[in-house]
């Protein structure tokens, strides 16, 4: 299943952290972070709660970067 | 700007203002010089326009980021000022700022500019209330089958069927170009074109999310999501050149003084130091990592407001390198429809064969008739025409103005006893015998598009090697097309499945990263447009096959675009590659001057923010494609 998720970032690095750090939270299969139309597309494993899922992305991404919102 | 942009503005000016006067007071001696007073003061502005990024330093520490470049940048700055070099060091975190903003604002920007390049969103539709008001709805509302209104200057929000009215339509906001489109009752209209004249009353066909103009901006909106091979690369470097930076930094730190205690030389530690913390000033990525991916964006979005959708940065890079490029020819070069192309052997004046042969077709809706009478042009006086008598497979006879009249092919002309001469040139040929003498015949032809030979020159120009043509049509009509347009190479009589076939065998031939294009019309070619490396649908203006398919959608029909879609992605590969090579290069080139005390905090900081404002600066070019 794939989700597209409007996200808050301001710099381009800080976009492609965000990015590995989605790609590597359990539950997401892959992600892409689309800095210039600020949305990040993730697709989730198999049977994976996406709301569940992306509380843990969030975090991640808070962890890497503090001054990032993902708007679930 | 937005607020937070305005702020950091405010702290930018200030700190400035302040950095410039103590400076000054120091220089003209007016304050004398204590080290202590000095860092105090110099403390003030530094704190002014450094206080956010010191707090993200903090929090990326506690969060185990040790390369955050919010950590890099503080420990660059608190460095120089331990170092004493206080200027440099609240110059620094200001010329830091100043980049960041820049980007944001550039950033922001651009992407303002390209969604109005993109302006087809409609934000309404008009239904028509009881009292006759209209009404303004959300257009996502409106079910398929409601007749909505469109007063002139408005947007049509939902794609459908025109039920009442006259107008006509501006469609340069979906094909870059402004050729105005007449349209009336019965006729299709889709989203995003905008009502010049008359109001019309439009039945939608499809909900508005199926509406071109909303699949459309939905595609240009992801179209960067699919990456290129640039931003995969640049991606990854950025990972590891922060670190590898990061660890030189601290090796130059410490091992050229430990050196020199062995060698028993004085260890120069705040010299080496000071180098090292230049390498922290450099190590940031950021211009390549947001010049990259914003080049991608504004060639896409370039691209679309050219009428050429281009489905993702991947193609972009693939369309560039396009080297053999296949077409198919019937509704890509030509028109696909039929027109009267010539007129032969005419024992009368031609116009009069032509006006003959189309009254005696008048009654016929046959597409050759049509063409006929398309030929003619004026007005038909059917009561002139009498007897008529449709032969099968051959045409018809008729009696007009009294006289005997056979329209149709040789083989009518044989079953007549009539010698008819026959035509040299490709096509289909109706021959014309009048009260049983042969009267010449007339070709009629599929029409080359007009732009079709300066369409094949074009891609010559725009770097493709070997233009190939397929077609499912006959080899004489084939060859005949090709030579009209300068193409070398032909394949004929093909089906859909020997398309495929043959874009293999020129996917097999290719050399290097050259790339095999294929453009179409979306029409029975979905499989070919797959298979090649960059499948290109022309005209696709409300045909969802092509939309799905393809990977370029070329908006109106003329082949002129296919060049002019190289070169746009041309044009967009290079500056990506310039800016790739000129940021590496200064950085790298910083990164050598600042290890053998060349280069000190000032250059560093010009390498960071000055690469990033010219690399973002260019990446903008990409934007531009009109002259192209």
């Amino acid at each position: 299943m794939k989700k597209s998720y409007k996200i808050e970032v301001d710099c381009a690095n800080c976009a492609n952290k965000m990015e590995q750090a989605a790609k590597s939270t359990e539950g997401v299969k892959d992600a892409v972070v689309n800095f210039m139309t600020l949305k990040m597309n993730v697709e989730f494993e198999e049977g994976a709660d996406p709301k569940a899922v992306m509380q843990q992305v969030r975090k991640a991404c808070k962890k890497v970067e503090d001054d990032c919102e993902i708007y679930l | 700007m937005n607020k937070k942009q305005k702020k950091v503005l405010r702290r930018i000016l200030l700190s400035l203002a302040l950095l410039a006067l103590i400076t000054a007071l120091f220089a003209l001696g007016v304050l004398p010089e204590n080290r202590w007073l000095k860092l105090g003061l110099y403390l003030i502005p530094y704190l002014v326009i450094g206080y956010d990024i010191l707090i993200k330093a903090a929090k990326g520490l506690r969060n185990a980021q040790p390369f955050d470049e919010n950590f890099l940048m503080a420990v660059a700055t608190v460095g120089a000022m331990a170092l004493g070099e206080y200027l440099e060091g609240a110059a620094v975190m200001l010329f830091y700022q100043i980049g960041e903003l820049f980007q944001s604002y550039a950033v922001g920007k651009s992407r303002r500019s390209i969604s109005q390049l993109m302006d087809i969103r409609p934000d309404y539709a008009n239904l028509p209330g009881e009292d006759g008001a209209l009404r303004q709805v959300d257009p996502d509302e409106v079910p398929v089958g409601t007749v909505i209104w469109v007063q002139p200057g408005e947007k049509i929000p939902i794609d459908g069927v025109v039920a009442e009215g006259q107008s006509t339509l501006d469609t340069a906001a979906l094909t870059g170009e402004s050729v105005p489109r007449d349209v009336g009752e019965g006729d299709e209209v889709i989203s995003g074109c905008i009502n010049m004249s008359g109001l019309l009353k439009i039945r939608t066909t499809r909900e508005f999310g199926e509406s071109t103009a909303s699949k459309i901006l939905d595609m240009v909106e992801n179209a960067s999501s699919k990456k290129s091979r640039q931003e995969n690369f640049i991606s990854r470097f950025a990972r590891i050149y922060t670190p590898v930076v990061c660890f030189s930094a601290l090796a130059l730190a410490l091992l050229p003084p430990l050196v020199r205690l062995l060698l028993q030389l004085s260890a120069d530690w705040s010299v080496w130091l000071y180098r090292a913390l230049t390498f922290l000033v450099i190590s940031c990525p950021c211009a390549l990592v947001i010049s990259i991916p914003l080049s991608f964006f504004a060639g896409i979005g370039g691209a679309s407001s050219a009428g050429v959708l281009v489905k993702g940065s991947n193609y972009m890079e693939a369309l560039a390198r396009v080297r053999t490029l296949a077409f198919d020819k019937t509704g890509t070069m030509t028109q696909g429809v039929f027109e009267v192309s010539g007129v032969h052997h005419s024992a009368m004046e031609e116009r009069q064969l032509l006006e003959l042969a189309a009254l005696a077709e008048s009654y016929s809706t046959h597409p050759i008739s049509r063409s006929l009478q398309r030929a003619w042009g004026g007005e038909l006086d059917k009561s002139r025409v009498s007897e008529v008598q449709e032969i099968a497979g051959r045409g018809l006879t008729a009696r007009v103005d009294g006289k005997a009249v056979a329209v149709g092919n040789d083989k009518l002309m044989a079953s007549f006893g009539i010698a008819a001469i026959p035509c040299r040139s490709v096509g289909t040929v109706v021959h014309v015998a009048v009260d049983g003498a042969y009267a010449g015949h007339i070709l009629i032809t599929d029409m080359l598009k007009p732009t079709a030979k300066e369409a094949v020159a074009a891609l010559k120009g725009a770097g493709v090697e070997r233009a190939v043509m397929l077609t499912g049509d006959s080899r004489a009509a084939a060859d005949e097309t090709a030579k009209a347009l300068g193409v070398e190479e032909v394949y004929s009589e093909l089906l859909p499945a020997d398309k495929v076939a043959k874009v293999e065998q020129l996917l097999a031939q290719k050399r290097g990263r050259a790339q095999v294009g294929f453009v179409g019309d979306g029409i029975n070619d979905a499989p070919v447009l797959s298979r090649a490396d960059v499948g290109i649908a022309m005209g696709a203006l409300g045909s969802d096959a092509a939309i799905e398919a393809a990977d370029v959608v070329l908006m109106d029909d003329n082949p002129l675009k296919v060049a002019k879609a190289i070169r746009i992605a041309k044009k967009c590969i290079r500056i990506v590659y310039e800016n790739i090579i000129f940021a590496i290069g200064v950085k790298l080139l910083c990164l050598v001057l600042g290890a053998v005390g060349l280069a000190n905090m000032w250059v560093a900081i010009f390498a960071d923010v000055g690469v990033m404002v010219i690399a973002v600066l260019n990446a903008i070019r990409a934007l531009r494609v009109k002259k192209l």
